[in-house]
């Protein structure tokens, strides 16, 4: 199949079928229900299950449920839904089974707006639920990637037993742009038969299996966190991905940008570039785990003087540039979070600003 | 001469948690034997709820999954969807199902989900030590009613039977209660019925059972089969509520 033009969010939709995962429950909201309209005529067409919850609060636990079985399963939400998911992936991530939630960023707090945001980047890499739990958390900055991240993302739920988080903006759900979903993503769910609890006669086994997340005696409770925290930091060994974008040569400003805001970026450092400034920029296509290392050793290029956080959120991801800066460089922030996404020329008045 | 009675093979060998008096063991062991008898132990999956029962798992020895509070039905309808093959039970009590799992329970309900829910009313959060729930009985005295339950405050003790039996979907809706002797056959007999029609794909089923606590009742287990007989059964009256037509 070559590249067909789509909205992001049915991209996301498609590219979870086209992944092997033909489980869905969700629950509307703006601005990406558009997953929820596709799939429901989409899935019945493979035999794949489409449902409606009650809420976001239920549709985190269906996805528990399915995910329970050892059945690939995802969904689909945006801000405020996904604060009411935040229950269950807790349990999720603490029962140690797979499971992929989609975030399609709107402004807040509250209900705050309908408009693209990034303002859920705290949530989602260091606060998504109660108790020690992380996502793997990637960030698309396009349609295509945003199909990409997707696809992969069932197979390293997988491997990890934890859930999976896409983290896009308002714009990656809503726009149009050509994708293509790569034959070689589609993957088949690796052994269940250990954890699921799918029915013993299913495993052809008289082992019963037990999913839970309670343990009661200190010692154990403690042992458990070891070995979620033991995952979290091979995910730091193993998952890190991002993109540098005019690194190879000197620049001044080392620009930190993901998702869509790092597309106004790119632009602006071409721009920059034309008008004799030289401006690197490093793309975190993970946010968690983040690529420090990466950030850190760009910041400490000789002819960078300063490294700014562009983001469209009040300088969260800024948190994760600092601590990756380790104060040998000026950090500073500039972004928007109304739901407008800062223009270019905005950007190239700030990085200019920073030389001054 | 063989065995004329013996331990179902669906549950195992421990040493209850559960208080004297405490009705869950009794209701665990009719689910045991349901499970036995209809043959599907190798296909059932249980979802423990959070309230005493969350250690329910230790008892049976089949597939479970341990649920968030007031979530089982929609964790057991994850399940169900996904693998329609399978027999997914939940086993929820009245803090758990009544208070913050109502929106679950009743929605699961009214899609009509093939699962079987097992409903343990005994007027009061058993497990966080004795509060008041929504089924708890007027003028009942709990560790958060301590002057009893002010109807003009908190309203009257929630059917959850009969609520759920208003929803115009097919369901099979009963209402028993394990406290003498008397009532066990036929409670049994509801649990059966409710995994038959689910196993037969027919409809959403629950079965509530009226249940005692005499921990936190603050009475001795004989007491407390008295108290729930005079207090409980007449407002929360036996049978078969609705079934399907």
């Amino acid at each position: 199949m070559g590249k067909v033009l789509m909205k992001g969010n049915e991209a996301i939709g498609e590219a979870a079928i086209r992944a092997g995962c033909l489980n869905y429950f969700a629950y509307p909201i703006t601005p990406q229900s558009e997953v929820a309209e596709y799939l429901s005529r989409r899935l019945p067409e493979v035999g794949g299950v489409f449902l409606q919850g009650e809420s976001e609060v239920a549709v985190s636990y269906m996805i528990l449920g399915a995910a329970a079985t050892g059945e690939r399963v995802f969904t689909t939400s945006s801000s405020p839904g996904i604060s009411l998911m935040s229950e269950g992936i807790s349990y999720i991530a603490g029962m140690q089974i797979p499971a992929v939630f989609v975030n399609i960023m709107r402004g807040g707090p509250g209900l705050g707006g309908i408009l693209p945001s990034q303002a859920d980047y705290l949530q989602a890499t260091k606060g998504i639920g109660h108790g020690d739990c992380r996502l793997l958390v990637m960030a698309p900055a396009s349609v295509q990637e945003a199909a990409e991240m997707t696809m992969r993302a069932f197979p390293l739920a997988e491997k990890y037993l934890n859930p999976v988080m896409i983290l896009g903006d308002g714009l990656i759900g809503q726009m149009m742009e050509p994708v293509e979903f790569p034959d070689d993503l589609k993957t088949e769910p690796s052994k269940k038969d250990e954890w699921a609890t799918n029915g013993m006669d299913t495993r052809g086994s008289n082992r019963r299996n037990l999913i839970r997340s309670l343990y009661l005696d200190p010692e154990v409770l403690n042992q458990h966190n070891l070995e979620l925290k033991a995952k979290y930091d091979r995910m730091q060994q193993e998952e890190i991905r991002y993109e540098a974008y005019n690194t190879d040569s000197d620049y001044e400003v080392l620009i930190v940008s993901y998702g869509t805001m790092s597309r106004v970026c790119r632009t602006a450092v071409d721009q920059l570039q034309e008008q004799g400034m030289a401006v690197g920029m490093l793309r975190p296509q993970t946010v968690y785990p983040f690529p420090e290392e990466a950030v850190g050793n760009a910041a400490a290029k000789k002819s960078c003087l300063a490294v700014a956080s562009i983001e469209m959120s009040m300088g969260q991801m800024l948190e994760d540039v600092q601590r990756s800066v380790k104060g040998r460089q000026p950090v500073h922030w500039f972004g928007k979070c109304g739901g407008e996404v800062p223009t270019p020329e905005e950007v190239i008045e700030f990085v200019r600003s920073l030389t001054k | 001469m063989g065995k004329t009675f013996a331990k179902p093979e669906a549950l195992s060998d421990q040493i209850t948690h559960y208080c004297p008096g405490c009705t869950h063991g009794v209701i665990h062991r009719l689910v045991a034997e349901v499970i036995d008898e209809l043959d599907i132990r190798g296909r059932t999956v249980g979802v423990a709820p959070v309230g005493c029962a969350v250690l329910m798992y230790n008892y049976f020895t089949f597939d479970f999954l341990e649920s968030a509070h007031g979530r089982a039905p929609a964790q057991a309808t994850g399940m169900k969807r996904v693998r329609p093959d399978l027999v997914v039970f939940t086993y929820q009590g009245d803090g758990d199902l009544a208070s913050i799992g109502m929106s679950e329970i009743v929605h699961a309900a009214n899609r009509g989900e093939k699962i079987t829910t097992i409903f343990v009313n005994n007027a009061v959060y058993g497990m966080t030590g004795g509060q008041m729930a929504p089924t708890t009985m007027p003028n009942q005295r709990t560790t958060t009613s301590p002057f009893g339950r002010n109807v003009d405050e908190v309203g009257m003790p929630i059917k959850v039977s009969e609520l759920l039996a208003s929803l115009q979907t097919t369901a099979y809706i009963a209402r028993q209660t394990v406290i003498l002797p008397k009532h066990i056959t036929r409670a049994k007999k509801a649990i059966k019925k409710a995994f038959q029609y689910q196993i037969d794909g027919r409809c959403f089923s629950f079965v509530e059972i009226v249940s005692t606590c005499p921990t936190n009742w603050g009475l001795t287990p004989v007491e407390a089969v008295k108290w729930a007989e005079e207090k409980m059964l007449p407002y929360y009256p036996l049978g078969e509520i609705k079934t399907p037509q």
